[in-house]
């Protein structure tokens, strides 16, 4: 974990930074990752219902890296209002988003869905933990999530679904 | 109703998380999905499943299960045991199938609640 001098010094707000890099069927990264933010979380005293819906998001999103890319990168961005969960992979992309929201819906191996992974819960998980989530993906090059837990729940959920072009 | 009120009742064996058994079942949840679990279950819960491999220990831990029973004489697999043991999440073990003790846990508890 990084604990960076604001490059801004107006800021002197403190802010985490978690980062992890997944490799393919690395499964176990996934509660590794989950856990390490959890516990950061739970130390800055951050709310309880808070760090649930963080805790699942992390989950959720580096399952769907492992199960749908070959390699990714979780990055974990604490500021005082805000956590912002980033994925980024590069792996087939979601053809159909509006399908992949669907509970349910999966395109995972048998081998994964035995494991009791790729049910077709991972993205609407982490659509119900989110109060906005933002995911850009195209087809053949990866995927982009970006989920935003406010740490005052009353915010009201936002859901930005996009198709566009990774530059 | 804690841990190890059940784990005698019902004969269960303990494979980690020896210390953790006066933890307090306030409920429990039973599944295979690990997004269902991780979604629906909640702290306190009894986690009864039949998958063994180490995500389930990152689960339990996740949610704040107070343990988790292995079904139909499954047992946890090598880095879960050891993953189990480092985070102190009891896993505990049994030859009932899914349904046989989760019935039987949910008449414990509820007995035990009125």
């Amino acid at each position: 974990m990084n604990c960076p001098d604001n490059e801004s010094k107006s800021e002197s707000r403190p802010q985490f930074n978690i980062e992890f890099k997944i490799g393919e069927k690395d499964f176990n990264v996934a509660g590794e990752a989950a856990s390490k933010v959890k516990k950061t979380l739970q130390q800055l005293g951050l709310e309880k219902e808070v760090v649930r819906n963080v805790a699942i998001v992390v989950y959720e999103a580096v399952m769907n890296v492992i199960i749908h890319a070959n390699y990714g990168q979780l990055k974990v961005i604490i500021v005082p209002d805000k956590v912002v969960i980033l994925t980024e992979d590069t792996g087939i992309g979601i053809p159909d988003l509006e399908l992949a929201m669907k509970e349910g819906y999966s395109t995972a191996t048998n081998e994964v869905r035995e494991m009791g992974f790729g049910a077709g819960m991972g993205l609407p998980n982490i659509k119900q933990c989110s109060n906005k989530l933002n995911i850009k993906s195209q087809v053949g090059v990866g995927t982009v999530l970006e989920a935003i837990v406010y740490l005052s729940s009353k915010d009201k959920k936002e859901f930005f679904p996009q198709n566009i072009r990774l530059s | 109703m804690d841990l190890e009120s059940i784990v005698k009742a019902l004969n269960l064996k303990v494979r980690s998380g020896e210390d953790k058994l006066g933890t307090e079942v306030r409920g429990g949840y039973t599944g295979d999905l690990l997004s269902d679990v991780m979604a629906n279950s909640k702290e306190g819960d009894i986690w009864i499943t039949r998958q063994v491999h180490q995500n389930i220990v990152a689960v339990a831990s996740l949610r704040d299960h107070a343990g988790i029973v292995l079904v139909q004489g499954s047992e946890p697999a090598k880095d879960t045991l050891e993953k189990a043991i480092k985070e102190g999440i009891p896993i505990l073990v049994s030859d009932m199938s899914g349904f046989e003790i989760t019935g039987r846990i949910y008449n414990l508890l509820i007995n035990k609640t009125g």
